[in-house]
């Protein structure tokens, strides 16, 4: 089976998702992004690798945060962008994902940025797309959301740069979560020794421990001298029902309070992919608290989302060209 | 019409024939083995050297989509594929548009078959008024209309009352109920077995637990009332393990796996292949193995090819949008030669699984060679390779995870009723 996402040379063709490539590749969008984080501090914030080019945000699933953090990248690439809304509207008037995508692929979209509730839906628009087209999957259903996964990456790094002594816990509902399945596979490939889950069983996928991970129920055992706490975010829906009795309940058990993080090594930093339900999953006080490295995942998610762009754009070496605009 | 079929290697299950011998029809009908009768004189010769003469095979479980899919499929196309497959009699699911819940529609359907003159189509009726699982449906009036069995296609009854009392009026009179095992509320949104692969993807799992669940209650129900069930397209091995147990135990029942089970698991789904989306779900390798296992020692009665086209654009559209369904009529005897060659077991018993037992759980006269029966016969080259590829099969659904495959067992000749129905180019 050919991987999707690297081409003939092993090069990368479109992100669909962490799992399937090389720790080579997740290294090179990482130390690229480096070189990146720098351009928003300039007084112009702008490089020219995407000039001419037309970046098309494909959002089939409403998102603010990451189509927002998308648009500035790929500005600040110096693309023009097109952001669509493609909600039940236009598809509830029959119009299929592929006629939605073949129509933009005739206005010259370059890239594509995906969002969509099915898992899978960017797989099947990059098998579809012609070869000079890119396609990027801002979140498929439950399975992948790689540049969150990324600038996760990237944040951890810039705190704890040695990877490979690190103890990871991924907290709260990875059943549904993209994002837990791309940080687990993020973690596993850069060579992090021990990745823990932490959830109660109705919010954890079937065999989860395939993936490479220590399974915990209990928060306070799971969190015992961790040196990263990732936190997931719980849908409104699934906070009643079948899954989880009330929300305060999980609060209990499973939110993060101040008391429960004191189990982590001291220097323990805590991350959320955003948007967060406070007095759900976490406590305000730590959210807002000196461990918690929450806004600089957003500011970070920039420069990875500008990197994995400059790449799939082919610029041979990015990084050096960013650096010679400044 | 007289036709001699010369020099074949004869295999028919039923009357333990296995040697090489020549066929004479008359009438439409097998009238000798071996030796011609007297003063037959044939006006076709069919030569058959090197091939296999075996009985026209009969599926369990062909999807024809008429009435109402007409898009998906139509009556001639997909009799067209069976024939071209070697399959000469097929049962096909009540779950049409509107569903065979009425005598009038089936015999409408049987009308038409009969029409085109292809394969012999086998109505499984509605078990209950369309499909609802609440009324039964006129069970004695689709009888005598035509229908072999009963059948709820891949829609559970939810209320255990109606299937007790489904099972109790289909004993009463002795009628068939063909089953499919997923208990509703654990399998509901799901498209793809729960484990490995389906967490992985981050598709709805469909537990194991959801197979042994309803299969729990229809072993119970049937124990109780006595119907004669079969289980159609079983898929995991605990399945296999409670059907061997209650056949020990004299449970009324049969049951069958579809060729696709028997070669494929969760992980050939890969960067989600629609074509891999299928009902029940792909299982696991633990599972395939059983499935084979049961097949060997007859806790499983027969393989189905669970035929069931699919348009192209309802399967261009991500994993679990994407619509149910494989095609399989032409694929069923090279899938049932490629398993058996693996596992060793002889041309005749493979047959068999897929002719004589499936004739026999749905209770009609086909299937064998006996003198005196219908000429229902596939001629095929067991050695013969040749690759799979959509666009070059009859059915109109193109849809196969088997896309690419090369493949021993072509089907040469077919002939239904003492005519040659298909003829390979």
């Amino acid at each position: 089976m050919n991987n999707p996402q690297l081409d003939a040379d092993g090069r990368l063709r479109h992100l669909l998702s962490i799992e399937g490539l090389p720790k080579r590749i997740l290294n090179q969008i990482l130390d690229t992004a480096e070189s990146f984080v720098g351009v928003a501090e300039r007084e112009v914030k702008k490089v020219p690798l995407l000039r001419g080019k037309t970046v098309c945000n494909l959002f089939f699933e409403n998102s603010t945060r990451t189509r927002t953090t998308f648009e500035i990248a790929a500005k600040r690439l110096s693309a023009d962008v097109i952001s669509l809304n493609v909600n039940t509207s236009s598809q509830s008037k029959g119009e299929t994902i592929l006629d939605t995508v073949d129509n933009l692929i005739a206005m010259h979209a370059d890239m594509f940025v995906v969002r969509h509730s099915q898992s899978g839906a960017a797989h099947f628009i990059a098998k579809h797309v012609p070869d000079h087209i890119h396609v990027i999957n801002a979140g498929d259903g439950r399975h992948s959301h790689p540049t969150q996964g990324l600038l996760d990456m990237f944040t951890i790094r810039k705190y704890k740069p040695d990877l490979h002594n690190l103890r990871v816990a991924i907290v709260g509902d990875v059943l549904h979560s993209r994002v837990a399945r791309s940080e687990i596979h993020a973690l596993t490939t850069l060579g992090v020794p021990e990745v823990r889950v932490i959830a109660p069983k109705t919010l954890l996928p079937a065999q989860v421990e395939k993936l490479g991970v220590h399974v915990f129920h209990d928060m306070k055992a799971g969190l015992k001298d961790v040196d990263v706490v990732m936190m997931l975010r719980l849908q409104n829906e699934r906070m009643n029902g079948a899954m989880l009795p009330s929300a305060q309940e999980y609060f209990k058990t499973y939110g993060l309070t101040q008391d429960k993080l004191n189990l982590a090594k001291p220097d323990a930093i805590v991350l959320h992919p955003g948007p967060m339900n406070r007095g759900v999953e976490i406590d305000s006080s730590v959210a807002d608290g000196s461990q918690s490295v929450i806004l600089p995942q957003v500011t970070y998610g920039i420069a990875v989302r500008m990197a994995v762009m400059a790449m799939l754009a082919g610029g041979q070496n990015p990084g050096s060209q960013a650096g010679s605009q400044a | 019409m007289k036709i001699q079929i010369k020099n074949g290697h004869v295999i028919d299950p039923k009357n333990n024939i296995d040697s090489q011998l020549d066929v004479f029809i008359a009438a439409g009908k097998i009238v000798a083995l071996g030796k011609a009768p007297e003063g037959f004189i044939a006006s076709q010769t069919i030569d058959a050297s090197n091939l296999t003469v075996c009985p026209g095979l009969v599926d369990l479980s062909a999807r024809l989509r008429e009435p109402g899919d007409e898009y998906k499929a139509t009556l001639i196309s997909e009799l067209q594929a069976a024939v071209a497959g070697g399959v000469t009699s097929l049962a096909c699911p009540p779950d049409t548009d509107p569903v065979l819940d009425e005598p009038g529609l089936v015999e409408m359907l049987k009308h038409r078959a009969k029409q085109l003159n292809l394969a012999h189509v086998y109505p499984l009726g509605a078990l209950t008024r369309q499909l609802q699982g609440k009324v039964l449906s006129e069970m004695g009036e689709l009888r005598e209309a035509g229908c072999v069995g009963f059948s709820q296609a891949n829609i559970a009854i939810t209320d255990t009352q109606v299937l007790w009392r489904a099972m109790e009026y289909a004993a009463t009179f002795g009628f068939t109920l063909f089953l499919h095992a997923e208990e509703p509320f654990l399998a509901k949104d799901g498209v793809a077995h729960d484990g490995e692969v389906a967490s992985r993807l981050g598709l709805k799992g469909i537990p194991s637990a959801a197979e042994a669940l309803a299969l729990a209650g229809i072993l119970r129900i049937a124990k109780e009332t006595g119907a004669r069930i079969h289980i159609s397209r079983l898929s995991t091995a605990e399945g296999v393990d409670m059907i061997r147990e209650a056949k020990k135990h004299g449970v009324n029942i049969t049951c069958d796996v579809s060729a696709n089970h028997l070669h494929l698991t969760e992980h050939d789904i890969g960067f989600f292949d629609a074509n891999c989306h299928l009902k029940p779900p792909l299982r696991t390798q633990r599972d395939k193995d059983a499935l084979g296992a049961g097949l060997k020692d007859g806790t499983i009665d027969a393989i189905c090819s669970d035929h069931t086209p699919v348009d192209d654009d309802a399967k261009l559209a991500p994993f679990a949008e994407a619509e149910v369904g494989a095609t399989g009529l032409e694929l069923l005897l090279a899938l049932t030669l490629k398993w058996a060659n693996q596992e060793k077991l002889s041309l005749a018993k493979a047959i068999a699984l897929i002719s004589q037992s499936s004739a026999k759980i749905l209770g009609i006269t086909a299937g064998d060679l006996s003198v005196n029966a219908n000429a229902d016969i596939c001629i095929f080259d067991a050695n013969e390779y040749w690759e799979i590829v959509p666009s070059a099969l009859k059915s109109q659904g193109k849809n196969t995870p088997f896309n690419g495959l090369e493949i021993a067992g072509r089907v040469k000749t077919t002939l239904v009723n003492g005519q040659v129905v298909y003829q390979s180019e």
